[in-house]
């Protein structure tokens, strides 16, 4: 038998930062009316706005998105943009190439990756030079 | 004592229009209004006070103590919140509202500034030993902000400080003391808190980090407020009652408590929307570097609470000029350490998630509930008008996924239903007339 499914995606359009973590916001306000796991919802959470932010400060626009069933989420976050030349060295902590305008508003620390990373229960990022990122993410609920 | 269903914010349905100020308002989307009156889902209230203060026509309002229920006890102690200081103005010493408060008829006074002062230094010897991954910590001084957490960032619970709330380390201490300098049983005295707020009320009644309180009653600020100002004196007497330092009266502003317990690192963010867009900025992991974070439901904190006379921003004021003369000491430094090892300052019972807003308890059967209100949602004008009864168009769907109203309660729907029936009427009568 297949698993109920339910899908979502969101709109990120690039520089807009008045719209700046609604994406994220609606699919946490979503997995709460859901009793999603609190501790998981967290993870998702940071994830899925840390995706959001970057498409916003890096990419020329993309989609979040997210994908549901009883046993797990997964969230895809797909950009056409620049792309990340070196992801090793993107994924190391501290790591950014945001520019002035990001990093006068706070963001750029370089911490967006690693903590995709580190929150995520699967994680996987695939990206072409002049293309565009797709980062992968599971969470087991 | 406890009663789980306890709640002070009531409605008062003579009073009630209908209207949609309150259901706007409400931060838990807790009212609706069906049959031309609201109604208070009690799950989801977590008696902030926003619609008593919104309502036009007091059809909202705080269910305290009436200041008789003080003569159930032979003993009565009076615990002021610190916000009281504030409603008095020219006042040269806090010692002539305590004074005040006796000449009312209590037998013994405690400020609850005092108690302010006990936690503020429990608080900072608590922090040492919590890591920096469970920061920001949070302050459980507000019950609405505590319960806000509890409904809508349960993920943030366990950033909430495990410390009992200055009215209950007075009670606590007033009790103990009175006792033992009378050589009378406990059980003879009453503790009753001169409360800002109904928030304070529902936490006597229903406690949120202990199985019980220690606070017999709480009075509403408002209620005193005429027979205590005939009582006060214009100097204090040579009795100088007040023994709260400037820290500890200064939690009745917003960022006191936060200035207190850890200036070096904390914020204070005061009014329920502005807790509410930080606490989302702190559950995306944004606040990483910081300490403290202290969250009042009122603006202004405590001075803003809606049971208080004063205005908000004046009674502010009339703090700060007040602590200039007070006992400028640091708790940590006024504070006796005895205190913190004779009384039980930290809290004991685990606070729990309110899963009110979900949607089913099955995730599988949540998800299709989601599914079929977001399908409702989608054929809604989106005017979130109101006129339904339900706060938004959202809220709106998930009622009717719920089977608490049907689509037709929408004026909007219903509009376009009758030009489609009007219209087949005309054509029927056409048909007939042939």
């Amino acid at each position: 038998m297949q698993e109920y499914t339910l899908a979502d995606a969101y709109e990120v359009s690039a520089r807009d930062y008045a719209t700046a973590g609604d994406a994220s916001a609606a699919i946490k306000r979503k997995l709460k009316q859901l009793g999603v796991d609190s501790a998981v919802l967290r993870r998702i959470a940071v994830s899925s706005y840390e995706a959001e932010l970057n498409m916003i400060i890096h990419s020329l626009g993309g989609t979040l998105s997210m994908t549901m069933t009883p046993s797990e989420i997964r969230l895809l976050s797909a950009d056409i943009g620049p792309g990340i030349p070196d992801i090793e060295q993107a994924l190391q902590e501290g790591f950014s190439t945001a520019g002035e305008e990001a990093r006068n508003l706070g963001f750029g620390a370089g911490m967006g990756l690693p903590n995709m990373k580190r929150n995520a229960d699967e994680f996987n990022i695939q990206s072409e030079v002049g293309k565009g990122t797709q980062i992968r993410m599971l969470f087991h609920l | 004592m406890e009663d789980k269903r306890f709640h002070s914010v009531r409605l008062d349905k003579d009073k009630c229009r209908g209207c949609t100020n309150c259901l706007k308002r409400c931060p838990t989307e807790a009212i609706r209004v069906r049959g031309g009156r609201a109604h208070i889902i009690d799950e989801r209230c977590i008696d902030c006070g926003e619609c008593i203060r919104v309502c036009e026509f007091h059809a909202k309002y705080a269910q305290t103590d009436p200041l008789a229920t003080i003569n159930r006890f032979k003993y009565k102690i009076a615990l002021p919140a610190p916000s009281l200081y504030g409603q008095f103005k020219k006042l040269a010493s806090a010692s002539q509202i305590l004074e005040g408060l006796l000449r009312m008829g209590f037998d013994d006074v405690f400020e609850v500034a005092a108690g302010a002062d006990i936690v503020t230094r429990a608080i900072r010897e608590r922090m040492r030993n919590i890591t920096p991954d469970q920061y920001p910590i949070i302050s459980s001084a507000c019950p609405a902000i505590t319960r806000l957490i509890q409904v809508r960032f349960p993920e943030l619970i366990s950033h909430i400080i495990d410390m009992r709330q200055p009215m209950e380390v007075a009670a606590m201490v007033a009790k103990r003391e009175f006792c033992q300098k009378r050589g009378v049983s406990e059980n003879e005295v009453g503790c009753f808190f001169i409360t800002p707020c109904a928030a304070k009320m529902t936490a006597i009644r229903n406690p949120i980090g202990q199985e019980t309180s220690a606070v017999d009653g709480a009075i509403s600020m408002l209620e005193i407020y005429g027979l205590l100002a005939g009582h006060i004196k214009n100097y204090p007497s040579a009795l100088n009652l007040s023994r709260a330092t400037a820290y500890g009266v200064g939690w009745a502003n917003n960022g006191g408590e936060a200035a207190a317990v850890c200036p070096e690192n904390s914020m204070a963010v005061d009014g329920i929307e502005n807790v509410i867009h930080v606490l989302e900025e702190i559950e995306n992991n944004k606040l990483r570097d910081l300490v403290f974070f202290e969250g009042a439901a009122c603006t202004g904190g405590c001075v803003g609470g809606p049971l208080t006379f004063e205005n908000g921003y004046i009674a502010r004021n009339a703090i700060r000029t007040l602590i200039k003369g007070a006992d400028l000491r640091h708790p940590d430094e006024a504070v006796k350490a005895s205190y913190l090892t004779k009384y039980p300052l930290q809290t004991t019972k685990k606070i729990t998630p309110n899963s009110v807003m979900k949607l089913d308890d099955d995730i599988a059967e949540a998800m299709r509930k989601m599914e079929e209100m977001e399908a409702i949602e989608k054929s809604l004008p989106g005017y979130d008008c109101g006129s339904c009864g339900s706060p938004t168009c959202r809220t709106f769907a998930e009622d009717i996924v719920r089977g608490h109203a049907s689509k037709m309660d929408c004026i909007h729907i219903m509009k376009d239903q009758l030009k489609i029936m009007a219209q087949k009427m005309v054509e029927l009568a056409k048909t007939t007339r042939e």
